[in-house]
């Protein structure tokens, strides 16, 4: 692997504007990570490591994609060995409380959520139906077994379109429909566009349905404190705070009388961390049966009950004129969100719209976004939602102009970019009734320093020299895109000096793994001027944090780190006055070390953070008339999201005989406009690739005709392993830092994600000479494409 | 994913374990490596009342020639095979065929006679030891039997082995001197099951035709299958090119692989049908002494 970077000059003025003065930069510096020591000796704490004493559950799932529940007999299971207790629906009060989205509530969605337990109807399997608590998981399982459901099947229907057809078996009755959701977004006069074109160009796209699979499950550990004060909830993840706040409201507790904590999360990626079904379950049979209770989710449920996504066909048509300029972009875009609306409500297709522009500029663009419910697992987010999918379909689009115009895709590309002096610049989309403004960005010194790094010309040469047996093919192409990060405007830290004078940041935002201390200390200890080390991170637990919005869409970084930068910089403040006062010096020749604040210069005549905490105590600091303690919050706010962008080039030898795929080459330039720690951003990339690598190549939730998941372990959900995922050329470029945060950081969480599907289903298109239209591209579809027969 | 209750037996001595399984061997299960069986307990695909383990028979877990012959032990693990230089010299497609087998923790633990007895025609091991003509040593407390190849493998996951029964070794005849051979087979990632794959020897006279020429197919039925056509219209040939391609495709004419999700049908005979043709070409450029 390897791994470039540049600094830009236009950054230059906010990075100095931005920044306290430090004695040696740490932001920008790839420092060791704070997570490793504990990961490294096995000393960190997963929820799973917690369960002993507790009882366990085991979730009786449904067999049937859709049926009647006619009957529930849990009399024989009650009987076992060890158990404790066994719930239905309506053991639940009112049956159970419908779970609330907690963003892009599109109106009418809400008559697609789901409760807790199936009441009279099981939608898709894998859907909970009862509840078995015992004193172990196997005899959980044991007994759930005995469970008697009597099940009245019904027509079941997957296929999206099919789901809207006149005669397609309706999933909730109430609703009268499967279109859970349908929106316009655009501008101009699309049809005029299209009428005056020298060109028109259509593709029809197909993604498949994906699982993010984080390493660890998902997994939960309720309990009541002795005598009976809280609830504790361990085994929080992404959105701490906002999951309590549902939970509160479900059971109708008070916030304050629950706690929640997060351990180390083994990974996240969009799906771990969501109100499941399960989240709401633990914790009501840990208050029912008034003892621990803990649920570790197996591989098996993982892949039938946790968030799936993707799954999207789109239908796009550009209108161009004869050299090469788009006119317009016309867009269907049909996303499968399996039987329930979850708690994302519609992000998935509001971000399927909102970037389906891309770096280009459509002078008009008409998008019709459509939710449709089926009898799959419900789908929610998984890294770069919607973008995946719509980034694939858009650069597919591209490339097939490309060909029809007998332009160079490259070039056709390079015609079309929003240029850098059009910043900010509306893309003409929108996602939850807000504009899509991108905030900065040279797109065009992007593209020829992505060029620049692949060796695109070697690629090309590459690509032209016949390979040395007959049935290899090679093919290259580019893909290009724009991300956005920093989603829900909000997030709080705390900076403080602790009764020992240590420097803490409290932040409200999580871990899922990605290396959210590191980089959060690392702003706090520029901001505050002091070093790296002496930093500690807490999160996740609200005893420690009374507020926060978590870690998805790419923001911990961009909104946790500028809110940590905010109470770091306000802490410094406080301490330097505090300090100036009683030292008798001038402000500004203070200066922060590791234990306290020292004089420029001088030898002694400093004053340690203790010292300085022990002056801050409450009787000291009110009888001067000062706020007692030293510690600053900060609630940053931003209205706008920020857009990295970046290009994925992709070089690849097919076998056509066989249909493998072999990687030649595979590169990513991404301006993240900030990069805190560089070797996390590599990181991110790398591991974002492999994801968006497996869904071109290899993963595919698979339903067959009567709805039953076939992929359904990981001998059949095929995840790229460390043979498949090639070595990544990254280059990290930060052009153009946003000006919407005081770090300039945009967030790069998903990146590497975004258009692998694009770049590879490009080059592989290039090999064959086939317009490669749906992900994954397995062997044998390969194979008949290179002998130029039809397959689906 | 937790196995249902079974009863658990951990014997030490040969006979022990032939003791337990006369008397339970009808509604049990022998736990080896556990590669195979522990998912499916898990799964709760397979529930037997018994596990009868016998991993502490370390008789079971000897590896080496005997005579011109190679004796496996059915404990002896997949790594140790593969690592076993009397296999890496004298056996060598038995060595190379091993390193597709999954991945190294499976081979750590997998065990040779795990893998005959489990008898999934898409496993690597079955399919070589087929080619090899392998002879397959079972007892029990009523007796010995040797089994064949077609005594062996009856149908997927079914054996010639009774439930009374235990495979204790594997025999493999010496490779012919100079024989070239090949192993070859595609899956969708490493360490998958593949989705077609083959075993060949060629056993090539000094004249460079083929004198004997064996071909197993990977995948391509309910057992590992012996290509008789093919091996019988090689014989007398010297393997170029065209002769490899209609070797290869007499070797697929009456298969018809079990399609899924990965490939159909008729993607899977097309394919094992290239990698025939392919394992020929480098199974001929290694007979006698070639490096191909």
């Amino acid at each position: 692997m390897t791994a470039a970077r540049s600094k830009a000059r236009p950054a230059a003025a906010a990075r100095r504007k931005a920044r306290v003065a430090a004695p040696t930069p740490i932001v920008g510096r790839s420092v060791l990570r704070k997570e490793d020591p504990a990961l490294l000796r096995g000393a960190a704490r997963f929820v799973d490591d917690l369960r002993g004493g507790a009882l366990e559950i085991a979730i009786l799932r449904s067999p049937f994609p859709h049926a009647r529940i006619a009957a529930i007999d849990v009399a024989e299971a009650r009987r076992q060995p060890g158990v404790v207790d066994v719930l239905v629906a309506a053991d639940l009060p009112d049956g159970g409380p419908v779970i609330p989205m907690r963003m892009f509530r599109q109106p009418g969605a809400e008559r697609f959520l789901q409760r807790p337990l199936a009441t009279d109807r099981v939608r898709y399997v894998g859907e909970p139906v009862a509840v078995v608590v015992a004193t172990s998981r196997y005899l959980a399982e044991d007994a759930a077994e005995r469970i008697a459901v009597d099940y009245e099947p019904l027509d079941p229907v997957t296929d999206m379109e099919a789901a809207l057809a006149p005669d397609a078996p309706v999933l909730h009755a109430e609703a009268g429909t499967n279109l859970a959701a349908a929106f316009d977004l655009g501008r101009g006069d699309v049809d005029a566009a299209f009428a005056a074109a020298d060109a028109v160009v259509e593709v029809e796209i197909r993604c498949g349905r994906h699982a993010a699979v984080p390493m660890e499950t998902r997994g939960l550990l309720a309990r009541l404190e002795p005598g009976g004060g809280r609830l504790v909830v361990h085994g929080a993840a992404k959105v701490v705070h906002v999951n309590r706040r549902i939970l509160a409201g479900l059971l109708g507790w008070p916030e304050d009388r629950i706690r929640f904590v997060e351990e180390s999360v083994g990974g996240g990626f969009g799906a771990r961390g969501e109100f499941y079904p399960e989240d709401y379950l633990v914790p009501f049979c840990a208050l029912r049966l008034g003892q621990a209770v803990a649920w570790t989710e197996d591989r098996e449920e993982h892949l039938r009950a946790t968030n799936h996504s993707r799954d999207q066909l789109d239908r796009l048509a550009a209108a161009l004129t004869a050299d090469g300029r788009f006119l317009a972009l016309r867009a269907e875009l049909t996303i499968n969100t399996g039987a329930y609306v979850r708690t994302h409500g519609s992000v998935v297709p509001g971000m399927s719209g909102g970037l389906l522009p891309g770096p280009y500029v459509w002078p008009a663009l008409a998008c019709h976004v459509r939710q449709v419910v089926t009898n799959k697992t419900p789908a929610g987010t998984y890294r770069a939602p919607g973008r995946y999918e719509t980034t694939l379909a858009r650069e597919r689009l591209i490339d097939v102009a490309a060909r029809r115009l007998g332009i160079d895709p490259v070039e056709l590309r390079r015609r079309n970019l929003v240029a850098p002096e059009q910043m900010p610049y509306d893309n003409g989309s929108a996602t939850d009734g807000h504009p899509v403004v991108y905030d900065s960005g040279d797109y065009p010194r992007l593209l020829e320093r992505g060029l620049e790094h692949v060796v695109w010309e070697e690629l090309r040469a590459w690509r032209a020299t016949p390979p040395q047996r007959p049935e290899l093919r090679r093919g290259v192409a580019i893909a290009l895109f724009v991300e956005k990060s920093g989603i829900a405007q909000w997030e709080y830290a705390r900076m403080e000096l602790d009764s020992l004078g240590r420097p803490v940041l409290c932040s409200g935002s999580a871990s899922v793994g990605q290396g959210v201390d590191t980089v959060l200390a690392q702003i706090a200890a520029e901001a505050l001027g002091v070093p790296y080390e002496a930093v500690r991170v807490r999160h996740g637990d609200t005893d420690d944090v009374p507020d926060g919005m978590g870690a998805f869409g790419s923001r911990a970084t961009s909104l946790g780190g500028a809110a940590a930068h905010q109470a770091a910089s306000a802490l410094r403040e406080r301490v330097l006055e505090l300090a100036a006062a009683k030292l008798d010096v001038a402000v500004e020749k203070l200066e922060l070390t590791a234990t306290g604040v020292s004089v420029r210069g001088a030898r002694a005549a400093g004053v340690t953070f203790a010292e300085l905490v022990a002056a801050s105590g409450t009787a000291a600091a009110i009888a001067d008339g000062r706020r007692p303690g030293l510690s600053e919050e900060a609630y940053f706010r931003t209205e706008e999201m920020s857009f990295p962008y970046g290009l994925h080039c992709a070089a690849v030898e097919l076998d056509a005989e066989t249909g493998a795929v072999r990687i030649e080459r595979y590169g990513v330039a991404y301006d993240v406009g900030r990069a805190i720690n560089p070797q996390l951003v590599e990181g991110q990339i790398v591991g974002g690739l492999a994801q968006g690598l497996g869904g071109a190549l290899f993963e595919d939730l698979v339903y067959d005709d009567a709805a039953q998941l076939v992929s359904g372990s990981f001998m059949d959900y095929l995840i790229p392993t460390a043979v498949e995922v090639p070595a990544v050329r990254v280059l990290i470029t930060e052009d153009c830092p946003t000006q919407r945060s005081p770090i300039g950081a945009k967030g790069a969480g998903e990146g590497g994600t975004t258009a692998a599907g694009a770049a590879l289903a490009g080059a592989v298109s290039d090999a064959l000479g086939v317009e490669v239209t749906r992900l994954p591209m397995t062997p044998e579809w390969i194979v008949r494409a290179a002998r130029g027969e039809a397959c689906a | 994913m937790k196995p249902p209750p079974f009863d658990y037996e951990a014997p030490r001595e040969l006979d022990e374990a032939l003791a337990l399984l006369a008397e339970r061997g009808e509604d049990g299960k022998v736990l080896a490596g556990g590669q195979s069986l522990v998912p499916l307990l898990n799964f709760r695909l397979a529930r037997p009342e018994v596990l009868i383990d016998i991993n502490g028979v370390q008789a079971l877990a000897t590896l080496g020639r005997e005579g011109t012959h190679l004796h496996i032990g059915a404990l002896t693990r997949h790594a140790q095979a593969e690592h076993s230089s009397v296999v890496r010299e004298q056996w060598p497609l038995l060595a190379d065929a091993l390193r597709w087998v999954a991945h190294p923790q499976i081979r750590n633990r997998g065990t040779v006679g795990g893998s005959v007895a489990h008898s999934d025609p898409s496993a690597e091991l079955p399919v070589v030891l087929s080619a090899l003509d392998a002879r397959y040593h079972v007892r029990s407390a009523r007796g010995a039997r040797t089994l064949e190849r077609e005594e062996m493998f009856l149908g997927q996951l079914e054996t010639g082995v009774r439930p009374d029964e235990l495979l204790c070794a594997i025999e493999v005849p010496a490779m012919a001197p100079g024989a070239g051979w090949a192993f070859v087979e595609y899956a969708r990632r490493h360490g998958d099951f593949a989705l077609g794959g083959t075993a060949v020897v060629l056993d090539v006279e000094p004249d460079g035709t083929v004198g004997r020429a064996a071909i197993a197919l990977l995948g391509a039925g309910p057992t590992p299958l012996r290509a008789a056509a093919a091996e019988h219209a090689l014989v007398g040939q010297a393997v170029d090119d065209a002769v490899a391609r209609e070797a290869a495709a007499l070797a697929v004419a009456e298969i018809a692989p079990t399609g899924d999700i990965h490939g159909s049908t008729e993607y899977r005979r097309d394919l094992i049908e290239t990698l025939v043709g392919r394992a020929l070409g480098v199974a001929a450029g290694r007979a006698n002494g070639g490096t191909t």
